[in-house]
């Protein structure tokens, strides 16, 4: 569904995806049986059975199970399956309109997929018919694009917020850092090199800083998976390096799934990279295996040589 | 740097913020009612009994500031209804001094006498046991309180916000107007509720009951101000601010806006309902004009020259506008609409963060 509240009050009966002014080439939307099971119909609960089959023999934190989703006609994603191991730090790469973005939104929760299901192995939950925070609440954190920490508040305040255990308004009221909730900030400003500057107001930080406080904030939630939208946009060289250590540090205890276009900074920090393309999976390995797939090449050096 | 927050009542407030605070404090619970109750009228330190009932007044305005401010200044959300909340609080109150004006009014019976007017036989279902003070207190918190949960609740849900939200309230404190200037409404219609005799056995013409009504508007102002004080200097406060700021983040970071929205929303109701249960014995009238658009949109005003998102800026913009008010009123009575919306703008354009932000600002150059 496209996340735009207002396109989706004059729905046309035809399909589940609003139009505003439906081209007239367009695919046929699908029929409104579909959409209708999307919020009644399906089941909120994965059968065990289904899950260790898609797991298989893996130690797996995070599955995709044959996600699809169209906005308008157009396929961003189609049969997805994804198996995420604990531990691991994941690049994903592809061409622009790949649907890598629409993946981690299918993960967040922002966008409900028309099928298939989303679950942690350890836990029956389809992740597709939870809210965006309860998401969050399992453990699974993005990093967006763009830094958006809270621009008025200081580092060290930003870091208290994400700290807070739950989230509720009457915790909020009274919530008091322990000894041990003020080590875990120190330690994490350290490690993200924000140390000097925790009474720094957050808006004031340079924008490598702010990304990195922002990862910060997601460190404190003590993320299980930890989704990282293009973390280097923007950033100088040296600023480069550091997130590439620091993304670096934090696979092994957490599982890190890093989306970048910048091939070079992948390389530096890969250990397997999954390519997307056209909503599909193209090819998985390890960079040097991607790179010499003849498929992956033919998608990023040229459409069709032929 | 030590930027580790700290706790208690080192939290709310600087030494030296504490200390002003008591200072103003022991002059408005203390100094105040010493000179007006301790000296004769003859005495050049005697405090005229029109500037308590005048100061008491502001008190109540410097509780609605600081309720606006809560929900305007700290989380971001204008409201340009809070005269119905001040105005329901104010109701509450005014029904228990109704009834206890007992067979004392013009018609010399056990009904108010607009009842009798309007040749009522017994007091409707919802007027009963508000002859109760503590009831019709009760009803003065709460009344408001729901209402603004139920509103709220909705407009929150569906993420109305902006100017869109504040011009629903607009629609809110209108409607209720409407509903409140008809007399088959129960509230005394046009006239709203007023003749007031006495509150829980107290002569409201003694000066010596002002002054006590004037001090509890005192320390309920303090009380306030202290609780405004620890929730935005609380985890929650910086919730509010963050979602004010980024509301999406703070959803991404497993707060749920709508819970705090409705959380610091209500709670501002309930403010305003207390300040208007304090004003009315004070004034001595409550009226459906209370719940006029234009006069929600001046308490907007107050928080908006004070200064938002200080707390203490509101209570100043509170007096500072009804001070001029009252000065403008009397001296030039046709001109204070106009000087009124001059300040806005000149406010707007020069002091965009109010008075607060600019002794602030001035402050830190020296």
């Amino acid at each position: 569904m496209p996340p735009d509240p207002e396109s989706t009050t004059e729905a046309p009966e035809s399909g589940p995806i609003p139009a505003v002014e439906p081209a007239a080439d367009a695919p046929t939307p699908k029929p409104t049986d579909k959409s209708g099971k999307r919020w009644s119909m399906r089941p909120r609960l994965i059968d065990p059975e289904r899950r260790k089959q898609v797991v298989g023999g893996k130690s797996a934190i995070l599955c995709v199970d044959n996600v699809s989703v169209s906005f308008d006609g157009f396929k961003a994603i189609t049969d997805l399956t994804l198996i995420l191991e604990r531990g691991e730090l994941r690049c994903l790469i592809g061409p622009n309109g790949a649907g890598k973005t629409t993946l981690m939104d299918i993960i967040t929760g922002k966008t409900k997929p028309d099928s298939g299901t989303v679950f942690m192995p350890h836990d029956a939950r389809d992740l597709t018919q939870l809210k965006e925070y309860e998401i969050a609440e399992l453990g699974i954190c993005r990093k967006f694009q763009r830094p958006t920490v809270f621009a008025g508040h200081t580092v060290y305040e930003n870091m208290e917020l994400a700290l807070q255990g739950n989230k509720g308004v009457w915790n909020s009221l009274f919530f008091r850092l322990s000894a041990d909730q003020k080590k875990n900030i120190e330690q994490i400003l350290e490690q993200i090199g924000l140390h000097e500057h925790a009474a720094t107001r957050a808006g004031q930080l340079a924008h490598g800083q702010k990304q990195w406080l922002e990862i910060g904030m997601l460190l404190a939630q003590n993320p299980k998976v930890l989704l990282v939208d293009e973390p280097i946009a923007g950033m100088t060289h040296q600023e480069t390096e550091r997130t590439a250590e620091l993304l670096k540090s934090l696979a092994g205890e957490r599982t890190v799934v890093v989306v970048e276009h910048d091939m070079e900074f992948v390389r530096s920090i890969a250990q397997k990279v999954t390519v997307l393309h056209e909503g599909k999976v193209l090819a998985e390995g390890s960079i040097d295996a991607v790179q010499a797939n003849p498929r992956v090449i033919e998608v990023y050096l040229g459409e069709k040589r032929t | 740097m030590n930027a580790e927050p700290a706790v208690g009542l080192k939290a709310l407030h600087t030494k030296r913020g504490w200390l002003a605070l008591g200072a103003a404090a022991l002059v408005f619970v203390v100094l105040v009612p010493v000179l007006s109750l301790g000296f004769p009228a003859s005495s050049p330190l005697h405090l005229p009994d029109y500037l308590i009932a005048l100061l008491g007044k502001f008190l109540c305005y410097s509780i609605v500031a600081l309720a606006i401010d809560l929900i305007w200044g700290f989380t971001g959300i204008l409201s340009l209804g809070h005269g119905v909340f001040f105005a329901l609080g104010g109701y509450a109150m005014g029904m228990y001094l109704m009834l206890s004006i007992g067979a004392q009014g013009v018609y010399k019976s056990a009904l108010p006498d607009f009842m009798v007017f309007l040749d009522w036989k017994e007091l409707p279902w919802f007027w009963k046991g508000f002859d109760n003070l503590s009831v019709a207190l009760v009803a003065a918190l709460v009344v408001p309180g729901l209402l603004a949960f139920a509103f709220g609740y909705f407009a929150f849900r569906s993420r109305i916000r902006g100017v869109y939200f504040s011009i629903i309230t607009q629609a809110l404190t209108y409607a209720l107007m409407l509903l409140f200037f008809r007399n088959e409404t129960g509230f005394g219609g046009n006239n709203g509720l007023t003749d007031f005799k006495s509150l829980y056995g107290y002569d409201l013409h003694q000066p010596s009951t002002k002054v006590a009504l004037y001090v509890m508007s005192a320390v309920a102002l303090l009380l306030t101000y202290l609780l405004c004080r620890y929730i935005v200097t609380s985890n929650a406060g910086r919730v509010l601010r963050a979602i004010r700021d980024a509301e999406s983040r703070a959803m991404f970071v497993g707060f749920n806006p709508t819970n705090y929205k409705l959380f610091a929303w209500t709670l501002s109701a309930v403010l305003c309902g207390l300040a208007g249960a304090l004003y009315v014995p004070q004034v001595g009238i409550i009226n459906p004009s209370e719940m006029q658009p234009a006069n929600s949109i001046e308490m907007g005003i107050w928080v908006a020259v004070g200064g938002r998102a200080t707390l203490f800026g509101a209570i100043l913009g509170a007096f500072l506008v009804n001070g001029m008010r009252s000065f403008f009123t009397a001296a030039m009575p046709n001109a204070w609409l106009y000087i009124l919306g001059a300040l806005f703008i000149a406010v707007t354009l020069f002091f965009p963060d109010g008075v607060a932000g600019a002794l602030g600002r001035l402050k830190r150059k020296t």
